[in-house]
């Protein structure tokens, strides 16, 4: 077979064709240089904590009596237990399984979304208190204290986005499944999703004792 | 439709990954070391606290990177490199930003 | 039917498989035809900020000339830097012949992720849309320079986070190209393509790819907080708030520099192709221009403090920064020296890609030398901010990547239209180009020197005739902008036909037929000679 005849939208099959083999390694490399360029995203992120904490101990460590390490323990708990739940999801899948598989994804999706509701309780907790950026009462606090928080709701928030976005992958993935797109012969589109889970639990990893365990 | 040449899966030698055993095993040690942080976080540790809570966060993320990331079965030489390299990136950031932070 | 089995081998830009005309160039993913995309955009986009660059000459033509006010003069030059930085320079060689030449200089079909591909050229022109969208609305362009410094870039009034979200997505496309390329060459080379045996463009888009990972994502952050800074007031720049603005500029410059280096790995690397080819001799030290490649990938990483010496960083920081900087002058240096002893004794033929080298070659080190003075601590504090830096940028950018750009536009012309230019234009236009250049440029040393500063509507009285000078030179050089890209246009369906290998390249894109294929190989090619090797070669000249 030429191969030549092709149809729809496979115009570059052939550049796929001879990689065959590799075609898993493919997905994977790009998936972990994906992965890179966001752990280096929030690293940017890291970098003005690092500077502002050291020039603020005492100012952070007084802000930071005011997030509930409950709160914050409990979710490192949910997203802890959501990346248990989605690497047994791939497991699943790549026995057949994939019943389970949909399980294991409907446990993180749900474990997902109680992360998400926690943090929400807890921003609502600091608009109440009149903690959030450019509140008047936080205007009022020393400069540390200011940054504390303004790095927290843009820490916290830029990575509930992509608690957001990797729920939002799931879903995707779910859908694939059922529709056959996504299988024990093809589990790459599971597994990149997956790395990109364990992405955003490694980095709530750092977020919860760098936000809510100063001591 | 699909080439017929196509075969997504062909070829792909399936990789090794962790068995339900030491998923949980894993799992086990990231909840224990969660309650460990929190509680030496109540503990009056001074200059060293912070040091403490890095390590143990640095412990649970290569827990999740080598297991649950399936680092500890990765083949290719290139993925095994990617954290080193991002790491020591990040510390070339952050460590030369602080020629200028620590001796202004 | 019948006409189906011959499509894989029609050239690129030909209907296949009944689909032709726009929605089929905007839906394709074949790495050729996204090559020539990018090259439509960025194409227009150099044009448009050429304009505005000549608007610039026009002001400072005499120091009493008033085309515009300050505030006016402020958006011009910020625009011309966005566009220029943004949309010409660091896109440039990675996606228009990193697509279009990458997959065949390896052996292969086509990209890592071809739908990917395509998908980093949307966010490219979603990018550029965004931008052109701020400049009319919200207050309008910015006013702030391209580098878009705190506390100003927080207090102005204009569209400051739509023209900042607008660099963040074209930082999202810059990261998918480099992830695209770094594993296109890491799993798609033919049989027999070990890493050293790839031509040194490769080399040079592989380093590059490996900047765009690792530094673009600081950009993007850096200018995600501009925008939060400005909706949110989170202080984290602002002195009131307990912020600092020089970490501003610390996160900024982490990605700004190592980008220039984004700019210029690429269009080095074409360059290291091109001199063996017409100096008909392997490159000279092949091993130590692939290792310079990385290492100023790398130790270009670390000296971006060298653009904050006098903005208020600590003396350490200072001597450090500089200490580094001057460390990463000596892989380019490597990088001249080899290409120059390719040279020696070699078969030379000085056909219009390889005039574009040379003066590569010249105008780069002129440039280069020019960064040591401001590389050096003492000096820097006289010539920061004036147009000693700005001359400097220009030599290494446009007479570094600018002339690099036309060597490989005029290297792989045959390839992507398969005509031949007319060589007597191109020869003109590079001459008419290259003087008006220097004429522009060169002055910008000495003014800068004698305290011209930078981004100034007016000037003294004492910079009157050299302004005037430099101005003339731009309008010359413009000129002959005009004679080398209206040949290239023109040529490209009234042109002579090109054969496969006219230049006798030994490396593997030019043993496919002038226009390129869409299907490159329908196995993959064997890979038996090195990049450079001319032996048992027809000399077609």
């Amino acid at each position: 077979m030429s191969g030549l005849e092709r149809e729809g939208d496979s115009d570059s099959r052939a550049g796929t064709r001879r990689a065959e083999g590799a075609d898993g390694d493919r997905g994977r490399i790009g998936m972990w240089l994906f992965i890179c360029t966001e752990i280096l995203l929030f690293g940017g992120l890291f970098l003005l904590y690092s500077v502002y904490r050291y020039k603020n101990q005492a100012d952070f460590r007084a802000a930071s009596l005011d997030l509930s390490r409950f709160d914050g323990a409990l979710n490192t708990l949910v997203l802890i237990t959501s990346s248990l739940t989605a690497a047994l999801a791939v497991h699943e899948l790549r026995a057949g399984r994939t019943a389970r598989t949909r399980l294991f994804i409907g446990a993180t999706l749900l474990l997902a979304l109680t992360f998400l509701t926690v943090k929400g309780f807890e921003w609502a907790a600091k608009f109440e208190h009149g903690l959030y950026p450019s509140a008047p009462h936080l205007l009022t606090l020393p400069p540390g204290q200011i940054l504390y928080f303004g790095l927290y709701f843009t820490m916290t928030g830029l990575h509930a986005i992509h608690v957001i976005v990797g729920m939002g992958v799931f879903g995707y993935v779910l859908r694939s499944i059922s529709k056959g797109r996504v299988g024990p012969g093809r589990p790459i589109l599971m597994e990149n999703a997956t790395l990109f889970w364990h992405l955003v639990d490694v980095i709530w990893i750092f977020l919860f004792p760098l936000f809510y365990l100063i001591s | 439709m699909s080439d017929a040449t196509l075969q997504p899966g062909e070829g792909r030698r399936p990789a090794p990954e962790p068995g339900y055993r030491s998923y949980l095993l894993v799992y086990a040690a990231l909840a224990c070391l969660t309650g460990l942080t929190v509680v030496s976080a109540s503990l009056n540790l001074g200059r060293i606290a912070i040091a403490i809570v890095l390590a143990i966060a640095g412990t649970k993320a290569v827990l999740v990177l080598l297991y649950f990331m399936h680092l500890r079965y990765e083949r290719r030489l290139l993925v095994k490199i990617l954290m080193p390299i991002v790491v020591a990136t990040l510390a070339i950031f952050i460590g030369l930003t602080y020629t200028d932070i620590l001796f202004r | 039917m019948g006409d189906t089995v011959h499509e894989a081998e029609s050239p690129f830009f030909a209907p296949q498989g009944g689909k032709s005309g726009i929605l089929y160039w905007l839906t394709s993913t074949n790495h050729k035809r996204i090559g020539m995309l990018y090259l439509s955009l960025i194409g227009a986009f150099f044009a448009t900020a050429v304009v505005l660059g000549v608007l610039m000459r026009i002001q400072m033509l005499s120091p009493g000339m008033r085309l515009m006010d300050a505030r006016g003069y402020n958006t011009l030059f910020t625009l011309h830097g966005i566009i220029m930085v943004f949309l010409v320079v660091i896109p440039g060689v990675p996606t228009i012949f990193g697509n279009f030449a990458l997959p065949m200089l390896i052996g292969a079909n086509d990209m890592a992720f071809p739908r990917l591909n395509l998908f980093s050229w949307y966010l490219f022109l979603t990018g550029a849309v965004l931008a052109a969208v701020s400049v009319f609305t919200n207050g309008g362009a910015p006013d702030t320079g391209w580098t878009f410094y705190v506390p100003f870039s927080l207090k102005t009034s204009v569209n400051v986070p739509l023209a900042t979200f607008a660099v963040f997505v074209l930082g999202m496309s810059s990261i998918l190209t480099g992830i695209n390329i770094v594993t296109t060459v890491h799993q798609l080379r033919a049989p027999g393509m070990r890493f050293f045996k790839m031509p040194l463009s490769v080399w040079g888009l592989y380093s590059t790819a490996w900047v765009q990972i690792l530094a673009t994502p600081i950009v993007g952050i850096t200018m995600l907080l501009i925008v939060v800074e400005r909706l949110f007031g989170i202080g984290v720049f602002d002195p009131t708030k307990g912020g600092d603005p020089l970490l501003y500029q610390h996160l900024f410059w982490i990605y700004s520099h190592p980008a220039v280096y984004i700019m210029i790995l690429p269009a080095m690397g074409i360059i290291s192709d091109l001199f063996p080819v017409f100096s008909r001799k392997n490159i000279f030290g092949y091993k130590m221009i692939a290792f310079s490649s990385l290492a100023i990938a790398s130790v270009g990483s670390l000296v971006w403090g060298h653009h904050m010496y006098v903005s208020g960083q600590s003396d350490t920081a200072d001597i450090v920064f500089s200490l580094l900087t001057f460390l990463v002058a000596v892989p380019s240096a490597i990088k001249v020296f080899n290409w120059i002893a390719t040279m020696y004794k070699g078969s030379i033929r000085l056909e219009p890609p390889f005039l574009f080298a040379l003066t590569f070659v010249f105008l780069f080190s002129i440039g280069g030398l020019s960064g040591l003075f401001l590389g050096a601590l003492s000096a820097n504090v006289q010539l920061h901010d004036t147009y000693f830096v700005v001359a400097h940028f220009h030599y290494i950018i446009f007479g570094g990547m600018g002339f690099g750009m036309f060597a490989a536009l005029h290297y792989w012309y045959p390839k992507m239209t398969g005509r031949m230019y007319s060589k007597a234009t191109a020869v003109l236009g590079w001459l008419v180009t290259f003087v008006g250049f220097n004429v522009f440029y060169f002055p910008f040393f000495v003014m800068g020197w004698e305290g011209m500063p930078r981004r100034y509507y007016a000037y003294l009285p004492k910079f009157a005739h050299l302004q005037f000078l430099s101005s003339i030179g731009a309008y010359v050089m413009v000129a002959g902008l005009a004679l080398l890209v209206g040949n290239l246009l023109y040529c490209a369906r009234r042109g002579e036909k090109a054969p496969a290998n006219p230049w006798g390249g030994a490396t593997l894109e030019w043993t496919l037929p002038s226009p390129a294929p869409y299907e490159n190989w329908e196995e993959p090619p064997d890979v038996t000679r090195g990049p450079y090797d001319y032996s048992g070669m027809e000399d077609e000249r």
